[in-house]
């Protein structure tokens, strides 16, 4: 409240004087700009340091050949690298498994986590903190522990579900098609309630008169959400697919527990991973990590020029 | 509202309200001062390899076991009259695992690790990046005395002695004795692959073998095609571009046609894709699979669930046991050869004592006991003589027999990609024809060149 009483105060001297406002608002605006160098620069530094050199320093080493338990073979080769990569089947199978998983998980999530985010939206008095804690729960269990659960449920010795569906010795993680889905489920179970938080702020931007209005107008709850609601928090839904997409693009965790790549299941990141961490070909496995970056660059790109998702708008500051 | 707040700040700051911004550059300079001294004594501690008395200590990486290895520490660090102080640090189970994380700090040149519990296959990767410190030729002679020829070969490179032999393991044929009997098989003498398979199938039951892709489809495949006479690599010495590999050969497609047999008389058993050691050992238990290939362990395992209960009695005194299967009636089978070999670091600050350690941990009386408590195999041949190890492990001398007879795996700087490539083309078994043994060699030789993606 005092700031504000500040803030109108300081304009009206500026209007009052306009000559000194020349002087005293650039004056201000270099001293805002100094602070907010102050303000943000460690945090700038720190993810130049943290971020911009190992991206930098995977771009220099892509132009290898470099193990690291033959330092000495090091050896400079240009973009020979990126040539293996792209001439090599495995690549783009791994590139169609990771998109797949992307896709689908992606969508799923959509639709689960808007209707999970009308519950939490909805639902009132006391059972409104147990409902929201419930959902959050997947979300708050470490990815590789979700893994070994959903792996140990549909394994073939220790797991409950092929009895519960009677399919006898069905071995689910040998065969491409099943071992994917079972991936996915559980991608879809842990991460649902990231994506239905998102939309829970999505859906308190949404004014309250306006749905009034459209009722009393007459509109059915299925035209108010498809006319009224998902319109006005289109930003945030976007926002939602875009972290989400993000994010699926990356996933290691549930196929190295779950398969190691195995039954065709190799993606994008366990790919990266094999090459730097298991072959210790640092030159290959950085070509491979670049790749990702690419990959992961051209979803934002579409994402923030084509479909003009506004990130500043979803947070909303618009 | 936050503007508006920063705003009203910078004012009073333009205002010449003193003391605001040195305060703030002394805060900020307090801030790094205290961060450095917080990161300067992590840093310590991860460095710090003595104690307060001067005694140095040694840390030790080790494979996962019963908690034997932890007992020699101790028992090697309390004779050693304060010379050193053994810790042990436990790595990941999977032999893959272990070596990522070993390679990954011995690559950083960390002096925290003094002594490793390494896997016989990447011994030579170890010693050939030289991150192994060199062994003294008495020390050489001394460690390499009686022990049997497949692990000295384990544990060395280039012709030496490069770390020390702890214990050598080797895999059996596992068999229910009734069911053996019921087939009609006279297991007093080695018997072979198309025995074993006629004999499941006649049985109704399966034969636990290795499925996964991992590395231990590598010891299964390798032993077949040792024991059919040929070899993975011929120049095992060759850097990775140079090394010609013998996967594309009769012993290969001798390999591929028992899997294809097994796969043709389903006996597979189920889960076979996604089926390592310890998953084999507990079909074999449950009664899911009669005939198995697998290390000493699973007896130990067997014995300690019979005791507890959770296996009727009556099947583990129904276990059995002979030489791995034969690929020829008649040709003497080259079973695998496993273990763990010790590793002195080349980046130990205390390389002496390390070396005085090493001298402790493999001592004959050590291995005997801890074949009893981890079921551990030992290197030293005189254990067998032991008649505790004879009367915990009644298969003592099938063992012995069959650690003479055991073929190493391709010892090579570039085992990693042997053994990943054989993984990836030799599975699922059901998929292996007669072309896999050609498919393989032409995969792996092309991970080897740089040309392809592993």
């Amino acid at each position: 409240m005092s700031s504000q009483m500040e803030t109108r105060s300081a304009g009206d001297v500026a209007v009052s004087k306009p000559a000194a406002r020349r002087g005293r608002g650039s004056d201000k605006a270099r001293a805002e700009a100094r602070l907010g160098w102050y303000l943000a620069g460690p945090a700038f530094v720190i993810l130049v340091a943290v971020t911009g050199y190992p991206i930098l320093q995977a771009l220099y080493e892509s132009l290898f050949s470099y193990r690291l338990t033959a330092p000495g073979d090091r050896e400079f080769i240009g973009l020979k690298n990126y040539g293996v990569i792209l001439s090599d089947s495995l690549w783009w199978g791994a590139l169609g498994n990771t998109a797949l998983i992307t896709v689908v998980t992606v969508a799923v999530e959509l639709v689960i986590g808007f209707a999970l985010a009308m519950v939490m939206h909805k639902v009132l008095g006391w059972l409104r903190p147990i409902v929201r804690t419930a959902i959050l729960i997947p979300y708050a269990i470490i990815t590789v522990v979700s893994a070994y659960a959903w792996q140990y449920a549909f394994g073939l010795t220790t797991g409950f579900m092929n009895s519960l569906l009677g399919l006898g010795d069905f071995d689910w993680f040998a065969n491409k098609w099943s071992a994917l889905f079972v991936i996915c489920l559980s991608e879809i179970w842990k991460t649902t309630p990231f994506i239905s938080l998102l939309l829970l702020a999505g859906l308190a931007q949404v004014p309250a008169d306006m749905t009034e209005a459209a009722k009393v107008d007459g509109a059915t709850a299925w035209e108010r959400l498809w006319k009224v609601t998902l319109p006005n928090m289109k930003a945030s839904i976007m926002v939602a697919l875009l972290f989400r997409a993000l994010d699926a693009f990356r996933i290691f965790d549930n196929v190295y527990i779950m398969t190691n790549g195995a039954a065709g299941t190799e993606t994008v990141s366990s790919l990266a991973y094999n090459q730097t961490i298991s072959r210790l070909e640092i030159g290959l496995g950085s070509a491979v990590s670049v790749l990702l970056f690419v990959c992961v660059l051209l979803i934002c790109f579409i994402a923030i020029k084509v479909f003009k998702v506004d990130l500043a708008r979803a947070r909303g500051e618009g | 509202m936050v503007t508006s707040k920063v705003t009203s700040k910078v004012t009073s700051k333009d205002d010449g309200v003193e003391g605001g911004p040195v305060a703030g550059r002394w805060r900020t300079r307090l801030g790094i001062l205290s961060a450095a001294t917080v990161l300067a004594s992590g840093l310590t501690a991860c460095g710090g390899s003595s104690t307060a008395s001067g005694t140095p200590t040694l840390n030790w990486y080790i494979n996962p076991d019963n908690g034997g290895q932890q007992k020699i520490a101790a028992q090697c660090s309390a004779a050693s009259n304060g010379a050193y102080d053994i810790k042990v640090s436990i790595l990941p189970s999977d032999a893959a695992a272990q070596r990522e994380q070993l390679m990954r700090r011995l690559a950083g040149n960390d002096s925290s690790i003094d002594l490793m519990s390494l896997d016989p296959v990447f011994v030579p990767e170890t010693s050939e990046a030289g991150f192994l410190a060199k062994v003294p030729a008495d020390l050489q002679q001394q460690w390499s005395n009686g022990v049997v020829d497949g692990a000295v070969q384990g544990a060395s490179w280039k012709g030496e002695l490069v770390t020390a032999p702890f214990w050598a393991n080797t895999q059996l044929l596992w068999y229910r004795k009734s069911v053996a009997q019921a087939a009609g098989l006279d297991m007093t003498k080695p018997v072979t692959w198309e025995q074993v398979i006629a004999a499941a199938k006649a049985e109704g039951t399966a034969i636990g073998v290795q499925g996964q892709r991992a590395e231990s489809m590598t010891v299964w495949v390798n032993a077949m095609i040792a024991s059919a006479g040929g070899k993975i690599i011929e120049n095992p010495d060759a850097k990775g571009p140079d090394i010609r590999l013998g996967i594309d050969s009769e012993a290969g497609k001798a390999a591929a046609k028992v899997m294809q047999d097994i796969t043709a008389a389903g006996v597979g058993g189920p889960g076979i894709d996604n089926r390592d050691e310890a998953a084999t050992a507990n079909l074999f238990q449950q009664g899911g699979a009669d005939f198995m290939v697998n290390w000493p362990f699973v007896y130990a395992q067997g014995k300690s669930a019979a005791e507890e209960g959770t296996m009727d009695k009556a099947i583990f005194d129904d276990y059995g046991w002979t030489t791995y299967p034969e690929m020829t009636a008649g040709q003497e089978a080259k079973p695998p050869l496993g273990g763990i070999d010790i590793g002195v670091s080349a980046f130990s600050e205390h390389r002496d004592q390390a070396f005085q350690a090493v001298s402790c941990i493999i001592s004959e009386k050590n291995q005997a006991a801890y074949m009893v408590s981890d079921g551990n195999p030992a290197a030293l041949e005189s254990v067998y003589d032991d008649p505790t190890v004879q009367q915990a492990y009644p298969m003592y001398d099938t063992i012995r027999k069959s650690l003479q007879a055991a073929a190493p795996r391709p010892q090579t700087a570039y085992y990693n990609e042997v053994s990943q490539g054989i993984a990836d083309r030799w599975q699922p078994v059901s998929s292996v024809t007669q072309d896999t043994p050609a498919a393989s060699q032409k995969y792996i030789t092309e991970v080897l060149r740089g040309e392809k993606l592993l």
